[in-house]
């Protein structure tokens, strides 16, 4: 016997309505939290600073290593010199990733030299450990680095060594190369950093 | 007087509060030196809240201003100088004070059942206050505040797949910039602090609720109670009897600050470090990075570890395990008793190996890998290998098999019979 006083319970439309309410506002939440992930990205500031920037080579001297920041990062353009070329092809037994085949860099510079002009080498700066940037070395057979040393790449962090064209020694806490930036000649002398070969930024 | 204190109980539960929180709170009469660090923990977060405030009145989040007005803090604010000598002063001795108490936990085993959560919480409090650590030491924008934020952001770019985006998404720029720097300051001034006064509060709840150990791991709830007073035999109340006790250690305590505050606040760049009197410069690196005394064993744990198949996750996997490693003690743990009193050589000796690898991995982390040279190339196994490097892989090693090995070294450990009363 039923009657409007005595009202029955429907435990599984309960449990229905609880459950799909909780989705519900579940879905509101993940929402509301949109906005507040996103504004972690860079700003539109942020992104219009890492713009490319042109780099002139017609003033670095053979041997020679000058920096440029883009984005905020150390870029070097270093001019080796044909003895420094001459090294490179004497490391490969010593280095973790000869062929750069782990590494990144634009596709016409994955070869002995990482770059597209043999002797100007592009790399950004900053060890591919944790961030620091490598102190350039090319002093052959100095103390604090050992006599088979041929010149290269340092980091004061955490002891990371580098060829003249950025590739990791093995055995040290780097695992790859140096990067190599994307970057254009858009003359003999002038490079843009952060512009790929098709033009793209 | 009184007609007030009834007029609030009426309205909100005061006196009850007090008396659970600490006025009636019934702890075990023998707590030793080692159980004053809970309180002065709580000393050092007010002095760190109270001075922060102050600091945050004259400091400007601003890449390009924030190292200047740390110094103007310290050279034009009237009296500005105590202020953030207290507060930089407060952060080293914050850990030093939490790892005494971290350390109070293990020997008298206070992780133990039923106070696991109590356990849970502190853990959490003291990755907050890694946290805080680490976000408050970008603000003064020096070589080593930015370079330190530099390495520990590019931890979790080695994450793979997402870790180039997820170290994009951290620092809100392509590198440490202005944004970053805005960002850790609204993490170390609200967020981080909110989050530690909750943890805090449940620590203290979830301690109140289940009641103090003590040195020799004797639950003093399941005794008789006294006759006359009708408490456990071996209780006392909190007040006044430790609030005087704690008084005495907070003189003390102050004694040491003040010494160290105002003779050697920099004490010898373990507190301030000295590249970080130079202002920022992201194209130029330091000669030599390392991260604040009290983060320097976990950071020789990171360096320890070498790359595997290309990628350096596994150096941040293993800092971040020995952590975590510490929420599971209650659980590691099986040994028949609580307290190192009548612990087995076993577990005394594991102890001790921990202890030791803690502190050698933490002199390791503050000089750089070639402090001792290499072994001789013709060596097996270690042969080129930094000295320091291969010391710092066993004492990791040993950090870990503290934990890894617990159930078995606790379980087969010789323990002695745990008296009916407290000594």
């Amino acid at each position: 016997m039923s009657d409007a006083l005595t009202p029955t319970v429907d435990d599984k439309k309960r449990r229905f309505l609880l459950g799909a309410a909780s989705v519900v506002g579940g879905v509101g939440v993940v929402a509301a939290a949109t906005p507040f992930v996103m504004s972690f990205w860079p700003s539109a500031r942020a992104r219009a600073a890492g713009a490319p920037v042109e780099v002139d080579l017609t003033k670095i001297e053979p041997g020679q290593l000058i920096t440029v920041e883009w984005r905020g990062q150390v870029c070097w353009a270093l001019n080796r010199t044909p003895a420094m070329m001459a090294t490179l092809p004497k490391l490969d037994s010593r280095l973790a990733d000869p062929n750069s085949n782990n590494s990144i860099q634009p596709a016409d510079c994955k070869n002995e030299h990482r770059s597209s002009k043999p002797e100007m080498w592009i790399a950004v700066g900053i060890c591919t450990h944790l961030g620091c940037s490598p102190t350039f070395r090319p002093d052959v057979a100095p103390p604090d680095l050992g006599a088979d040393w041929l010149g290269g790449f340092f980091c004061p962090c955490h002891q990371s060594k580098f060829d003249l064209a950025g590739r990791v020694y093995r055995g040290v806490p780097a695992p790859t190369n140096l990067v190599v930036p994307p970057h254009r000649y858009v003359s003999d002398t002038k490079v843009v950093i952060g512009l790929s070969q098709e033009g793209k930024s | 007087m009184e007609k007030l204190l009834n007029w609030i109980d009426a309205r909100f539960p005061l006196t009850p509060l007090w008396e659970s929180q600490w006025g009636k709170y019934i702890a075990p009469k023998n707590f030793n030196f080692w159980y004053y660090f809970g309180s002065l923990a709580a000393l050092v977060l007010v002095m760190q809240i109270v001075t922060g405030i102050f600091l945050t009145m004259s400091y400007k989040p601003d890449a390009a201003k924030a190292f200047g007005s740390v110094e103007y803090i310290m050279r034009d604010v009237e009296w500005g100088w105590l202020i953030r000598y207290m507060h930089s002063t407060g952060a080293s001795m914050f850990f030093v004070v939490v790892y005494l108490h971290m350390f109070r936990g293990l020997m008298y085993g206070s992780y133990r059942k039923p106070r696991e959560l109590v356990w849970i919480f502190g853990c959490l409090i003291y990755l907050a206050l890694m946290g805080e650590a680490f976000f408050g030491y970008l603000l003064p924008w020096g070589q080593m505040s930015y370079w330190g934020a530099q390495v520990i952001v590019n931890l979790f770019s080695t994450v793979p797949f997402i870790g180039e985006g997820l170290g994009v998404w951290i620092r809100g720029d392509y590198t440490i910039s202005d944004a970053t720097l805005n960002r850790f300051f609204a993490f170390h001034v609200i967020a981080l602090p909110l989050v530690l006064i909750g943890l805090v509060a449940a620590h203290l709840m979830a301690l109140h609720e289940v009641g103090s150990s003590n040195p020799d791991g004797i639950e003093i709830k399941k005794q008789p109670k006294d006759a006359k007073t009708g408490l456990p035999l071996d209780g006392i109340y909190s007040h006044p009897y430790y609030t005087i006790k704690d008084l005495v250690g907070v003189v003390v305590f102050l004694f040491v600050f003040s010494i160290i505050m105002f003779f050697m606040p920099e004490m010898g760049g373990y507190f301030l470090e000295a590249n970080n009197f130079i202002p920022a410069d992201p194209l130029k690196t330091p000669e030599h990075i390392a991260p604040v005394w009290y983060f320097t064993p976990y950071y020789a744990i990171l360096r320890a570890v070498p790359s595997f198949l290309n990628s350096q996750f596994w150096g941040v996997l293993a800092m971040g395990a020995s952590v975590v490693l510490f929420f599971f003690l209650p659980w590691l743990d099986r040994g028949a008793v609580k307290s190192i009193r009548y612990r087995g050589t076993l577990y005394k000796a594991w102890l001790a190996a921990f202890v030791i690898s803690f502190l050698i991995l933490g002199y390791l982390g503050v000089v750089p890998v070639t402090v001792w040279g290499q072994f001789p190339d013709g060596w097996p196994l270690v042969g080129g290998a930094d000295k320091a490097t291969v010391l710092a892989r066993v004492l990791t090693v040993v950090y870990f098999l503290f934990f890894v090995l617990m159930p078995w070294y606790t379980a087969r450990d010789k323990t002695k019979p745990v008296p009916e009363r407290v000594r």
